[in-house]
């Protein structure tokens, strides 16, 4: 009886290392940033601390780059999910049939997602988007069309499409590894049938792929809420607060103007953001995960 | 008969052409830099862009004399692989006990660590900078190993519980009955039977932590700068610098790039938390 006693103890000092590390790192930081935020802190003015109650939160809603800073974190998430989910499963189902050097293919489609944001960022504003020697300036002018300046012109579009060919290849690797577990016997029945290549694709296919459509949704969304490099290393937020979305703006106003107070007030906003949109998607898909 | 077999032959040459196309567009930015690492930096710059140019290799070679880039190398390299056996430590220990001794709390523990993913790295930035400051760990490898060790340590828990959950739990009674302790148990029985599955959440870690920028840019400056703050510092041009930049971030994303390629069918299931295989 012993002997089971204590085995069936380790599993608490085995699993508790990890709880333990990611309970302090979300209760320390998180209970420090709502501290910060009720009280007036300046790196600048370190002895001026007084409590202050909301006025932060008020401050940081007024802050012209407010409004922006969620406009732009909506559109870039939204657009960005809409491109990637929808381009993902036209691909990932034109490349699931057989055909010649399918399995570089593979490869090459899901490149982008390895490389490191920064490179991405810089490889897009100087090689690609550059107006006097990038490709799309070439081609533009092979065309005989004036050469757009991306990211001056449309920044937040340019920033858009920097992370949607970030994001492409992680939706067509969930979505191609889940089509393969799709009965093709069903399929060719179907075909037999007489279905429509769209009919199969709406009824058999599409049903068959919503359960990764909804993972790729919410893993993406995860990290596009908080995407900082790709506007760090090419914008800079601007011009104006074209592309400040709220990560960027929080970093601005903590690491630039030291506003501790200000940015604290900003990040639980975000945080408070994050756990809106994790709230439902965690319920749509979080309980299909555990079941698998 | 025959026309059937002709309408497939046909179809299978228009979708492998369609699909050779689209992926060349995908694949091109890569290609691009790739390629524009061996211009000169007059080729570079050109218009329109030469698509045709003698190779050279200067720009590799120049990379360590602008930037020193052994030294943010070795940051990357240190940070990824010291976060990644942290964080394999702690996360193969709790993934065992949460696969064979589940509870009824279980399922709401590896919840409650994927939500800890979605708290925006924004939020607690300002606490972590003024901690990391009050202990000295700004701009240290120390620090920084800290932090993605506990950014991966959730998916790496998730990743190694979805592969030991594959593993019958009769097989370690087995051991059990002979004898076999619970480290035993973990290091005779465990891991070797689930290497693969082990291997890719390791894969998956070095990943996450290489590319890492948010938490790069805003802890380090330059004694533990890694390679994609390295990358970063390029963003503001000086002169002619397009294949410099070109030849640097290719030596940045190669290794991973290539890590990636080995073990793409693996890194579904972590990539997606266990929901497809």
């Amino acid at each position: 009886m012993a002997s089971i006693k204590t085995k069936q103890r380790a599993p608490l000092f085995l699993v508790s290392p990890s709880v333990l590390l990611l309970l302090l790192w979300m209760i320390i930081p998180l209970s420090m940033t709502i501290y910060f935020s009720t009280i007036r802190y300046n790196l600048l003015y370190p002895d001026d601390n007084g409590f202050i109650g909301l006025e932060n939160f008020a401050f940081f809603i007024d802050d012209p780059g407010f409004f922006p800073g969620m406009l732009n974190t909506g559109l870039l998430v939204g657009s960005t999910l809409l491109i990637t989910t929808v381009l993902g499963v036209l691909i990932s189902v034109l490349v699931n049939r057989p055909f010649w050097g399918r399995s570089i293919v593979r490869i090459m489609l899901i490149s982008p997602f390895f490389i490191m944001p920064t490179v991405n960022a810089l490889v897009w504003k100087n090689l690609l988007l550059h107006p006097v020697s990038g490709v799309f300036a070439a081609v533009w002018t092979f065309f005989g069309a004036e050469p757009i300046d991306w990211l001056t012109q449309y920044p937040l579009l340019s920033i858009i499409m920097i992370v949607s060919w970030q994001w492409l290849p992680f939706a067509i690797l969930i979505l191609m590894t889940a089509l393969q577990s799709l009965d093709q016997e069903q399929q060719e029945a179907a075909r037999l049938d007489g279905a429509s290549s769209f009919a199969i694709f709406r009824y058999l296919t599409l049903p068959h792929l919503s359960r990764p459509i909804a993972v790729v949704i919410m893993i993406e969304t995860i990290f596009l809420l908080s995407i900082f490099a790709e506007i760090f290393t090419t914008t800079g937020g601007g011009p104006g607060y074209e592309t400040t979305n709220l990560a960027y703006l929080i970093y601005t106003q903590a690491l630039l103007q030291f506003d501790v107070g200000l940015a604290s007030a900003g990040g639980l906003i975000a945080v408070l953001l994050a756990n809106v949109a994790a709230f439902f998607l965690v319920r749509i898909v979080g309980k299909n995960m555990t079941d698998a | 008969m025959f026309s059937i077999k002709n309408r497939e032959q046909i179809d299978t040459i228009i979708i492998g052409t369609l699909s050779w196309l689209v992926t060349l567009l995908i694949f091109f930015p890569i290609l691009w830099m790739f390629l524009t690492s061996f211009k000169t930096e007059i080729d570079a710059f050109a218009t329109p862009p030469s698509l045709f140019f003698t190779p050279t290799l200067e720009n590799y070679a120049l990379i360590n004399e602008r930037s020193d880039y052994f030294h943010f190398a070795w940051n990357s390299v240190v940070t990824a692989v010291g976060s990644t056996i942290i964080g394999m430590m702690i996360a193969v220990p709790a993934a065992y006990s949460m696969a064979f001794y589940e509870s009824k709390r279980t399922k709401s523990t590896l919840l409650w660590m994927l939500s800890t993913k979605m708290l925006p790295p924004v939020g607690v930035l300002v606490p972590i900078y003024l901690l990391f400051k009050d202990f000295g760990l700004l701009d240290t490898k120390t620090g920084l190993t800290i932090i993605f060790t506990l950014i991966n340590l959730p998916i790496m828990v998730w990743m190694a519980y979805t592969y030991f959950k594959e593993i019958p739990k009769e097989i370690l009674e087995a051991g059990r009955m002979d004898g076999a302790n619970v480290f035993q148990e973990i290091f005779k029985i465990l891991l070797p039977m689930s290497k693969g599955g082990l291997a890719a959440t390791v894969l998956l870690s070095l990943i996450f932590s290489w590319n890492e920028a948010f938490w790069s840019l805003n802890l380090t400056a330059f004694n533990a700068a890694p390679l994609s703050a390295l990358v970063a510092s390029y963003s503001s041009p000086e002169g002619l610098f397009w294949a410099k930049l070109s030849a640097v971030s290719t030596l940045a994303c190669a290794p991973i790039l290539i890590f990636g390629w080995l073990c793409q069918k693996q890194l579904v299931r972590g990539l997606s938390f266990g929901a497809v295989k």
